[in-house]
């Protein structure tokens, strides 16, 4: 078991390697940007004191590098900084920068709806997705397993907002089941937050079945040749038996890898279908907060997606080490 | 006399190959009754693992009956439903594959793949059935049976597995045990108790087999009627004892005879003659673990050492580290007495030159996608400078001397040559270096005993030629008998003995050499049972090695 921990221990320190790394890439990226905060706030009045004194304030006439470490600085203690937007607005009626709305506060609501959001879709699409790979497999090269493929294809490759609009016009304009605008808010009961999830999150369950059904079918396929295989069914075992009891325990390492990409996508790549059904996830945050360049929530948002495809890859790979046998229990 | 347990007439066979099916198997009938072990022998494609799983009414992808019956205690099991033979197998038919470590499911304990059976056929629960897993591992002498059962495949040795597999075939107390080359993949040692283990389980329980192998000599133990087959057809049938002492066709007798290549031993090399290759107390380590502890023996001009030993006992890492794959972390190796740079790396294109390899499995070890003269081309061009005209000249001439006519060959892929052939060009390629030393690493274990005796005839005809050197690494004494001068045995990464051929093969020998040599079945039905009187049931297989530690 200790050689276990070890490569986990091992992958954890790897991981926050990598967030680093990422936490460079991110603050070079946003800084390179084109256009300044204070010249889009100021617009056709961006004379150039004006815009200097903004500069100060928000402290971009620091040299980079230490622009940097004070950021990094405050993300380790979990403080992201105030957004410009909110900072700029504060120091017009009076107060000082340090009384805006933190970035923390700004996100927290928001990554909270992306993640309940996720968490639905992923409740629904992984068992789906795996279910339907499973019995693509048992029946390979049948009409249901070259129908299950034309349905996940065909949703993997229409656009998302057409998928979002064609649920729309059959779940709640020609049947009027589910309501097509999710605006959910704090306070609002877990029945209601559920069903104005539904739509999106079927919508983003079209979207992730096919990598996820694909990968469980061809992983099992690829088993069935091998010789315990030939075994379980020289034992008599019904097919379904030996698919899901010899072949998927054997299969699971690299069906995790796709789900923990997918899921990863879940949490950063939402923002079409958040748009279509107005629902307040960073999504959106992230896009306006680019648009008038306010780069201190620009910057938490990288980093919230960063991480997240980072801890997603670490449990993936966790969890593929943890289905191999051979780590689990050494000679 | 009643009617047999299974019962097959006119059995054709079918299979898929570049999408038109041919008949591999043309009309072979077989009777067995109960209790009754039948040894089906053959050469590969001789379609005996086929025939055994049509027996159990089962076909691999690509592979269909087209035509006879098979009826086992009165089902038809050609046109039985999936339902109707899903319940006998497992129940009343079982089956024992070659490779007990690829047929073990890895994610499952062995105990559960051992109850899954009963339990689901509704013959036991699942406490009765461990229960029962318990005796048959205790009946069947593997350790600790209490206890076993409670491992994964990967955590218990090739040997008990094999043994644990057997267990589980008879998990349901079948009528009928297909046993498809169970000890093939084992070493002469452990083979022992898994043969000695098999016929005492099928004794105890009156239990019918068909026992495939390509080794005469084991089946001689285990059978008491060998069906003989040859590409698809029956050459013939008898008790074990009548085809023993009088094989009746020629195709039979032939089969007998392979064991009889043998080469005269060459006279011991001149007193203070340099050899070509020395390896003077190498150590060698994968990671932390030591694999090879003082390893040291000489090779000669012209002469043929062979390294015999178990699997793990570390042959094929001595060979990696002459080549410098793997660098001793101590220790010399001499080139005719020139000291060699211990990573191939640092060696120069001239000592490179001079050591050459031929691998045991000639499907991997020859890339798919390039032709015959491209994959002896390389050497030819890397190590002489030859180009155009002159490497596909000099190819030609390669092929002629490995026995293929080259106008036929040369522009061929390797998938469309035989077992054989393929080994053929391996040792092709390992020539157009035009080395001194080549190591032969298991080149024949791959192949049948007629092919590999031609491999061997090959090899001496060019060692006469050229004054080659061979490492030759197997852990088949008859080969070592056929082709070696000298004879390195090696046990757990040292060697315990080494001499002349003759020597090691009359005593007194080192005891370990005395278990393998004693360990090799013979043509006699009668050598399990006597060996097993001499040794002692707790003298065989691992017990022994174990014993020797």
């Amino acid at each position: 078991m200790s050689n276990v921990l070890r490569i986990i221990l091992q992958r954890l320190a790897l991981g926050l390697l990598t967030l680093f790394v990422v936490s460079v890439v991110i603050f070079a990226a946003v800084n390179l940007l084109p256009g300044d905060f204070a010249q889009v706030i100021l617009g056709q009045g961006a004379t150039p004191q004006a815009v200097e004194s903004i500069r100060r304030d928000l402290g971009l006439d620091q040299p980079v590098v230490l622009r940097y470490f004070d950021w990094l600085g405050g993300a380790l203690t979990g403080d992201l900084g105030t957004s410009f937007a909110q900072a700029n607005f504060a120091s017009f009626v009076g107060e000082g920068a340090a009384r805006g709305t933190t970035v923390m506060q700004q996100i927290a609501p928001r990554f909270a709806n992306t993640m309940f959001l996720a968490g639905v879709t992923a409740l629904i699409a992984v068992p789906f997705a795996v279910g339907l790979g499973i019995l693509a497999a048992l029946y390979r090269n049948t009409a249901f397993d070259k129908g299950a493929n034309v349905f996940a294809l065909t949703s993997i490759s229409s656009p998302e907002f057409f998928l979002a609009y064609v649920l729309i016009l059959f779940l709640a304009v020609l049947n009027p089941i589910l309501p097509s605008l999710s605006n959910i808010y704090a306070g609002m009961g877990l029945g209601e937050r559920l069903e104005r999830t539904l739509l999106p999150a079927l919508t983003l369950t079209l979207v992730v079945t096919a990598h996820m059904m694909r990968m469980t079918r061809a992983a099992i396929i690829n088993l069935l040749a091998s010789p315990y295989i030939e075994m379980a069914r020289l034992k008599g075992m019904s097919p379904m038996r030996v698919i899901v009891k010899h072949a998927l325990p054997n299969a699971l390492a690299p069906i995790i890898n796709v789900i923990a990409i997918n899921l990863a996508y879940l949490i950063t790549g939402v923002v079409v279908v958040e748009v279509v059904f107005v629902y307040p996830g960073i999504g959106q945050l992230f896009v306006d907060s680019v648009k008038i360049r306010d780069i201190p929530v620009v910057q938490a948002c990288c980093l919230i997606f960063a991480a997240a495809y980072i801890l997603l890859n670490l449990v993936a790979d966790i969890l593929s080490i943890l289905s191999n046998p051979r780590l689990r229990h050494p000679k | 006399m009643t009617e047999p347990l299974l019962k097959i007439r006119g059995l054709t066979l079918e299979g898929l190959s570049d999408e038109t099916w041919t008949q591999i198997v043309n009309g072979v009938d077989l009777d067995l009754h109960r209790g009754e072990v039948l040894g089906l022998i053959g050469e590969s494609g001789a379609g005996k693992s086929t025939i055994g799983l049509a027996a159990m009414g089962f076909t691999r992808d690509g592979v269909r009956i087209s035509g006879g019956s098979v009826e086992f205690d009165g089902i038809d099991l050609v046109n039985a439903r999936m339902g109707v033979k899903r319940d006998l197998l497992g129940k009343r038919i079982a089956y024992v594959a070659q490779s007990a470590a690829a047929s073990f499911n890895p994610a499952h304990k062995l105990i559960d793949q051992h109850t899954e059976a009963p339990v689901e056929h509704g013959v036991m629960n699942e406490k009765e059935s461990q229960e029962d897993a318990m005796r048959l591992y205790e009946r069947l002498r593997l350790p600790n049976p209490e206890e076993i059962g409670f491992r994964y495949p990967h955590q218990v040795s090739g040997g008990q597995l094999q043994r644990a597999m057997t267990a589980m075939a008879m998990s349901c107390r079948p009528d009928l045990i297909i046993f498809d080359e169970p000890t093939t993949a084992l070493d002469v040692t452990t083979q022992i108790e898994v043969l000695a283990a098999i016929r005492d389980i099928v004794e105890q329980f009156g239990t019918a087999a068909i026992y495939i192998t390509h080794d005469l000599a084991v089946v001689a133990q285990m059978a008491d009627r060998i069906k003989v087959l040859f590409r698809g057809d029956e050459v013939e049938e008898a008790a074990t004892r009548t085809m023993l002492d009088s094989p009746q066709e020629d195709y039979t007798r032939s089969l007998w005879a392979v064991r009889s290549f043998e080469r005269p031993e060459k006279p011991a090399p001149a007193a203070g003659a340099v050899p070509v290759i020395s390896v003077d107390a190498i150590d060698a380590f994968y990671g932390d673990v030591q694999v090879l502890r003082g390893v040291s023996f000489d090779i000669h001009e012209g002469r043929t050492v062979a390294v015999v030993g178990e699997s793990g006992s570390g042959k094929s890492t001595a060979a990696r580290c002459i080549t410098g794959l793997l660098p001793p972390r101590s220790g010399v190796i001499r080139l005719d007495g020139e000291e060699l740079p211990l990573d191939y790396r640092k060696r120069s294109k001239e000592q490179l030159r001079q050591i050459q390899m031929i691998y045991q499995m000639a499907d991997t070890a020859l890339n798919p996608r390039k032709t015959i003269g491209e994959i002896i081309g390389r050497p030819v061009e890397f190590y002489r400078g030859l180009k155009g005209a002159k490497r596909r000249d000099r190819v030609a001439q390669l092929l002629h001397e490995i026995e293929l006519p080259p106008g036929e060959y040369i522009d061929r892929l390797p998938s469309e040559l035989s077992g054989g052939q393929k080994q053929r060009i391996g040792i092709a390629r390992a020539l157009a270096a035009e080395p001194k030393f080549i190591i032969c690493d298991e080149v024949t274990s791959a192949l049948d005993q007629l092919v590999a005796e031609g491999i061997l005839r090959l090899l001496a005809r060019l060692q006469d030629e050229r004054k080659l050197s061979y490492m030759f690494i197997t852990h088949d004494l008859a080969t070592v008998r056929a082709i070696s001068d000298e004879v390195v045995v090696m046990k757990d990464g040292e060697v315990v003995e080494q001499g002349p051929k003759r020597e090691m093969f009359s005593p007194p020998h080192h005891p370990y050499t005395d278990l393998l040599l004693s360990s090799v079945p013979e043509m006699d039905p009668d050598w399990l049972t006597n060996l097993l009187e001499e040794r002692g049931r707790d003298n065989i297989g691992d017990a022994a090695v174990n014993k020797m530690a």
